[in-house]
């Protein structure tokens, strides 16, 4: 299989309440196999998916929030988070868990995997995929 | 052009899925190829024969299966999502000590893998759910 697309993943959803978001990452790890040019976007309550300090406990759910920190194992390093949609909900990059990747061409430097972009930004990013799934 | 179709809704619960097999049945007609049908999250709920609507409403799930055969279309229920909510093949009740199946004819239970191979090898991913 030697065709690489452009895929995103739009995650539109908060991560309880309904299983999409759940639901969603294991497309994403399950594909990160396949290879391909893989973005992620988070936007409208999606945004909630990546906060840090995630607690389940009272609802009884599975909190997977720790398997986003694993997407940079995975080669997903392209994280965008909508900046409108974090602004609407009273959050900033701070209120979001801190995901990075290693960069084996820059002696395994640590980067940032998270990029805030605006709204007009991400209609652009989705306007040059092959492929899009939403969540 | 090559198609997957990708469902995320249940039948009668939500009209995705009713548009997706109407979407499927006109693309077959204007002669394009449906490569793979994938159901995910409770669209899984498609694929089990022990559905029994009232006899003056449509039959989803027999539908499917009339469309799988006459179009000899691969028809895929996420393993995942199928373990969740309960639809069971033989290979399924086998592995996870079921004492029951009900996947319905022209539908089997495989990975998410499934699904990104549809994306990469159709020319469209069609997706229908909210």
């Amino acid at each position: 299989m030697s065709v690489t697309k452009k895929f995103l993943y739009v995650n539109r959803r908060p991560p309880y309440g309904t299983i999409y978001a759940w639901e969603a990452l294991e497309v994403v790890l399950i594909g990160a196999a396949f290879e391909q040019d893989v973005t992620l976007a988070f936007i409208d309550d999606g945004v909630y998916q990546l906060t840090e300090g995630q607690d389940t406990t009272a609802a009884g759910f599975k909190n997977f929030s720790p398997t986003y920190r694993s997407l940079g194992d995975y080669e997903v390093t392209k994280i965008y988070v909508e900046k409108e949609s974090l602004e609407e909900r009273g959050l900033t990059l701070d209120d979001l868990q801190h995901l990075t990747w290693e960069d084996e061409d820059d002696d395994w430097a640590e980067k940032d995997s998270i990029k805030l972009v605006s709204r007009s930004e991400l209609a652009e990013i989705m306007a040059g995929q092959d492929v899009m799934f939403n969540f | 052009m090559k198609l997957t179709i990708q469902v995320n809704e249940g039948p009668y619960q939500h009209q995705a899925t009713d548009s997706a097999y109407n979407f499927a049945v006109a693309a077959l007609e204007k002669g394009h190829e449906i490569f793979r049908i994938f159901f995910y999250h409770d669209g899984v709920n498609n694929g089990t024969r022990l559905t029994t609507p009232p006899q003056d409403d449509r039959n989803i799930v027999e539908r499917w299966s009339a469309l799988g055969e006459k179009h000899n279309l691969d028809m895929v229920v996420c393993v995942a999502a199928a373990q969740r909510r309960g639809i069971v093949d033989d290979g399924e009740a086998q592995r996870n000590g079921k004492d029951a199946t009900n996947i319905a004819p022209g539908f089997r239970i495989s990975g998410l893998g499934q699904l990104v191979e549809g994306a990469i090898q159709s020319d469209r991913l069609v997706v229908f759910g909210d």
